[in-house]
């Protein structure tokens, strides 16, 4: 019989190579067709048992990525969710009571759902590449493993290993798979197919749990251990916003010691998580971030030598990464003390990013070439000016270097303050010129604003859209204008913040409040993170155009050196690069601190929709979950205020309005949001 | 002779690292990698323009075997163009460019990154016969008690590592290390300890002077990734002086000898890349021209006066030229020892030895101090082994240039008793 997403081979040993390749789409996800399908094979080779199956993938990205998250978005009800996972675990059953020997044979990403059928084998073999691994990230939409996974990887790689992959949901290398003991075997790629066949014909006794795990797993041990797994999670997922790592540490502790038992726990667990609105605007989020990436295509542009100008943190970490990513970079500054920080902090980050793997670590620091002299200019595809905001300096630049730039190739600044037509007026092309935003930490934070100005061409936009992509960041594109779109949200909501702590409220408190939102830092600590002069003088840009009013206290703060993290004292007193916070502190009514500080926020986020800063919703919440760590549960702040209300939102601007003054006066898009 | 002309178009060096002692900071491919990344990047051509990559190098490491292959790959040029490793000892960075200089001579290629290079500061300590016959002992030892036998036979004298820079540095043939060889020549010439100090000052000052000045362009810094940078030859003394260098003990015979580390060249780390091309070439990249090569020569000797190789292989160019010294415009001799640089000028001043060893009927006369290592040598900026012959050719062209000036030579002794020469030329004044 001929399916649409499986092809059965059988060999002469009459081993039955089970080849996956979903019809229509670029991946292979487990959807309902390819489930249905899946069951119905199984149930004719129990009729004829061969001497073992395996699983392969016919896609070359991949083996199966998971799930088909479509799908979950249709789940209404917990009945509805039940009845999906039921399947799910019947036929992960069916594998795993198959008479005869069941292999995985993993090459590329092998996720969530993917996983859980693999665990489902008898065996897993695992490429040892680079793009080969594995994990169950269920975690990072709001629920855990479903389909078994939770109960089976505890089982095989013990309770400590097997949870911390799934409640951090990250993704393993071959490497720290196989010493888990998720996988039996990593091997090259030409011995993958040998190393399944071994598997099939030797049927060697797996690793069995070690001493500890068994301690671990037991039921007088399980309620310490989990403890302590809480105390972990809060720190990250605070219970009342993120249920479902905690469901998932309860669900061991209660089931472990009956496996069966376990599993349809884990259905009920999983499918009360389903219809919570935490995972439904988790799912939300990991549909916004598909929608940036596919912002960027990345044939329109191929790129092969990259020229950063600016040594400091933030050019040298642009030149960093963007030769981890592959590419080959000049970083110039005229000081050579600056370039051999930049030689510093990019070895320091090729060290935590490649770990043991020396080599990968020589290739990239040979990738990247501290230049004094600028000799990258003419080679390169693409300049990332990356110097201080200084309108004149730059100019000055740009008319020195267009000369020499290779023809078609792009100038990109990355400057935060500086209008781009300004900028522009002084190259020969204007066309060229585009404005690639990265944001602080480079290496950590997703986002790249892709601004485009009066004169950008349309291709270089493109082209830049699709660097975003091949630097595996998330394009978002932008339009010119002060703060473009995250630094302008974010202001109001800081300078709010300050306002309070001038107002005497412990910034302890105001921390608490955002913190108590789902923000993933407090303003206070955030705006000594950043700077407190590089807040300000953001601000400033931003207060000409906008209600913004420089609290004085930030003025003075500056004036008398106290700039935050990086001289030792800002709002809090740093020390060993964490701030001192008064354990003590108290104020009555958080609720109206974070009301004061949210309402801004969302006021302004509906500002950059009403003047189209960014094109649509869904990418004004991309880029303020990317971009500020906007609480991912809340789904971004467009979709939070449909969700709690548009009226009720703006009367409650209304109230702050006349308590506070006109800043929160709420901006005229409110009106047409009602409708929307 | 040359069938098809032969280019210097341009050149790197990194600056010329003092050991300390322990292990520096780069592995020999780093340095070549340092020296090369630049260069390309300035040039007009694609890497896959390049024919191949000759680099020459005495002890690589141990995991940089045909280390010109390591550096090729690491600099980005692609899997098909080939690579080879050179070793002439001393001028082991001079004949990777004689190699490059006769394949493009010859037609059998067209444009070339030659150089080398030299981590003396990382050269291998090694284990004795002894500790290598105990290890395959213990190897071969199958149960605990015949394991617990072999620990029995363990001496202290199975520990006394071997060194190979120091090996390296004592001819196998007539066993005198390579200072004595000079302290032979200075016997011979009656050269006295002042004038080889004196001779090491000139050097230091004239280095210092080199640096402030600003024109020693050919230096690339280098990066370490711990956030340091260097980018000057930091063997320099800037305080060297006569009195200085006369309280310096003689090193390699000790008490009653003349030759000092003071005026020695140093152990150094360091590495000198250049790009050769042919006519062709320039023509269709529209390359620079730094030189010309006109002629290159080696001269075998007497290994116990292997200091005396210059001379030897100098000689043999200015006759076939039909040259005086007069017509050379500029110098350079690698500063392995003061004394034997000093015992290379004397050399050709004498009738006796001109007659008897180099072929002339009287001497050949006196190379002007004024016009010879003008910018410093070996013993103030050292002499990172593999990499200096590549570095003085790229100096030269760079002194020819600057002064604008017609015709040079650069030449180097050879440990083992040999000498190396090239001549270079460029369109400066006749």
């Amino acid at each position: 019989m001929a399916y649409q997403n499986w092809m059965i081979e059988k060999d002469d040993d009459d081993i039955c190579w089970l080849h996956l390749d979903v019809a229509d789409s670029s991946t292979n996800v487990l959807s309902s067709a390819v489930l249905d399908e899946l069951n119905q094979i199984l149930n004719e080779l129990a009729q004829s048992l061969p001497k073992g199956i395996v699983f392969v993938s016919d896609k070359n990205n991949g083996f199966i990525a998971g799930a088909d998250i479509n799908e979950f978005t249709h789940i209404t009800t917990e009945q509805q969710a039940t009845d999906f996972l039921q399947r799910g675990h019947d036929i992960m059953n069916k594998i795993e009571s198959l008479p005869c020997v069941s292999v995985a044979m993993i090459k590329g990403f092998c996720l969530g759902g993917g996983m859980e059928l693999a665990l489902a084998c008898s065996y897993r073999v695992m490429c040892d590449d680079k793009s080969t691994r594995v994990g169950l990230p269920e975690i990072k939409l709001g629920i855990h493993p479903g389909y078994g996974g939770s109960v089976r990887s505890i089982l095989k790689a013990g309770p400590v290993a097997a949870m911390n992959a799934m409640l951090t949901g990250r993704m393993l290398t071959g490497r720290v798979a196989k010493s888990m003991n998720l996988v039996d075997d990593l091997v090259p790629e030409r011995q993958l197919k040998r190393a399944a066949r071994y598997f099939v014909i030797n049927k060697p006794i797996p690793r069995p749990l070690g001493i500890k795990d068994k301690i671990m797993n037991h039921r007088l041990v399980r309620p310490l251990i989990a403890n302590q797994m809480r105390k972990t999670v809060a720190k990250k997922a605070p219970q009342q916003h993120y249920p479902a790592p905690y469901q998932l540490i309860s669900l061991w502790q209660k089931h472990m010691d009956n496996p069966r038992r376990m599993l349809e726990k884990e259905i009920e667990s999983v499918a009360s998580l389903v219809t919570n609105p935490t995972a439904q605007n988790l799912v939300r989020v990991f549909f916004l971030m598909e929608n940036l990436k596919t912002q960027g295509r990345k044939k329109d542009f191929d790129p092969r030598h990259i020229h950063v100008i600016g040594g400091g943190v933030m050019g040298g970490d642009i030149a960093a990464w963007c030769a981890l990513r592959g590419f080959n970079v000049t970083v110039q500054d005229q000081k050579p003390e600056m370039l051999a920080g930049t030689m510093q902090r990019s070895l320091t980050m090729f060290q935590k990013k490649f770990k043991k793997d020396k080599r990968s670590i020589r290739e990239s620091m040979d990738r990247l070439v501290p230049d004094t002299k600028g000799v990258g200019i003419k080679q390169a595809d693409l300049i990332i000016e990356a110097i201080f905001e200084d309108k004149n300096v730059k100019q000055t630049l740009y008319k020195s270097i267009e000369p020499q730039m290779k023809e078609g190739a792009i100038l990109a600044t990355n400057t935060s303050s500086i209008p781009l037509e300004e900028l522009a007026t002084c190259l020969k092309d204007p066309g060229r010129l585009v404005g690639i935003h990265f944001f602080n930490p480079v290496a950590l934070m997703p986002l790249v604003e892709i601004v485009r100005g009066e004169n950008t061409d349309e291709k270089i936009m493109n082209q830049a859209l699709a660097f975003g992509r091949h630097i595996d960041k998330l394009p978002l594109p932008v339009k010119s204008s002060p703060g473009f779109l995250v630094n302008r949200i974010l202001m109001p909501y800081l300078l709010e913040a300050v306002e309070m702590v001038g107002e005497g409220i412990a910034p302890e408190m105001v921390d608490k409040a955002a913190l108590n939102f789902g923000m993933p830092m407090g303003p206070i600590e955030l705006a000594d993170t950043v700077g407190l002069d590089v807040c300000r003088s953001v601000a400033t840009i931003l207060s000409k155009d906008q209600n913004l009013n420089l609290p004085k206290r930030m003025e003075s703060m500056v004036e008398h050196k106290k700039l935050g993290k990086k001289s030792g004292e800002g709002f809090y007193k740093w020390v060993k690069g964490k701030p001192v916070k008064d354990k003590n502190a108290s104020y009555a009514n958080l609720k109206e601190l974070e009301d004061r500080m949210i309402m801004r926020f969302l006021n302004e986020a509906a500002a950059c929709l009403r003047e189209k800063v960014v094109a649509t919703e869904d990418l004004i919440d991309a880029g303020v979950i990317f971009g500020t760590g906007f609480a991912p549960f809340r789904g971004g702040p467009l979709h939070y205020i449909h969700a709690q209300g548009v009226a009720t939102l703006s009367n409650r601007l209304d109230e702050l309005n006349k308590l506070y003054g006109t800043r929160f006066k709420a901006n005229e898009v409110w009106d047409s949001l009602g409708s929307g | 002779m040359s069938k098809q002309d032969v280019f210097i178009v341009d050149g790197s060096r990194t600056p010329f690292l003092k050991a300390r002692g322990k292990p520096g900071p780069f592995l020999a491919s780093d340095l070549a990698v340092a020296a090369a990344r630049p260069l390309l990047l300035r040039q007009n051509f694609p890497l896959d323009a390049l024919d191949e990559v000759i680099v020459g190098c005495i002890m690589p490491s141990a995991d940089e075997a045909n280390i010109a292959r390591v550096i090729a790959l690491r600099l980005g040029i692609p899997q098909t163009v080939p690579a080879w490793t050179v070793q002439r000892n001393c001028a082991s960075g001079m004949q990777a460019l004689d190699s490059a200089y006769h394949n493009i001579s010859a037609g059998h290629a067209d444009l070339i990154l030659a150089g080398g290079t030299e981590s003396m500061s990382r050269a291998p300590v090694l284990y004795n016969d002894l500790m290598v016959n105990w290890l395959s002992m213990l190897m071969s030892a199958k149960t605990f008690g015949q394991k617990l036998q072999v620990f029995t036979k363990l001496r202290p004298a199975h520990l006394k590592p071997v060194i190979a820079l120091v090996r390296g540095l004592t001819d196998p043939i007539v066993g005198l290390s390579m200072g004595q060889t000079t302290e032979k020549i200075a016997y011979r010439f009656g050269i006295t300890r002042d004038q080889m100090d004196e001779f090491s000052v000139t050097s230091h000052k004239r280095l210092a002077e080199a640096h402030d000045s600003g024109r020693l362009e050919e230096i690339e810094a280098i990066y370490d990734g711990r956030g340091n940078y260097y980018d000057f030859d930091d063997g320099i003394r800037r305080d060297s002086s006569m009195p200085n260098l006369a309280r310096l003990k003689p090193y390699f015979d000790r008490t009653y000898g003349m030759v000092t580390p003071g005026n020695s060249a140093q152990i150094t780390d360091g590495a000198a890349m250049l790009i050769l091309a042919s006519a062709k070439m320039v023509k269709k990249y529209d390359l620079p021209v730094l030189a010309k090569i006109k002629d290159s020569q080696w001269a075998g000797l007497d290994p116990a006066e292997m200091g005396l190789g210059p001379a030897h292989a100098m000689a043999p160019i200015l006759k076939r030229n039909k040259l005086t010294i007069n017509d050379i415009d500029y110098w350079e001799i690698n500063e392995a020892f003061a004394g034997q640089v000093l015992g290379c000028i004397e050399a050709w001043q004498r009738d006796d030895y001109c007659k008897e060893h180099l072929g002339f009927k009287t001497a050949i006369g006196e190379i002007p101090h004024e016009k010879l290592n003008i910018d410093g040598g070996s013993v103030s900026m050292g002499h990172p082994v593999g990499a200096s012959g590549a570095r003085i050719v790229l100096h030269l062209a760079n002194v020819l240039k600057h002064k604008n000036a017609h015709r040079g030579i650069a030449s180097l002794c050879i440990g083992g008793g040999q000498g190396g020469a090239m001549m270079i030329e460029r369109a400066g004044e006749q």
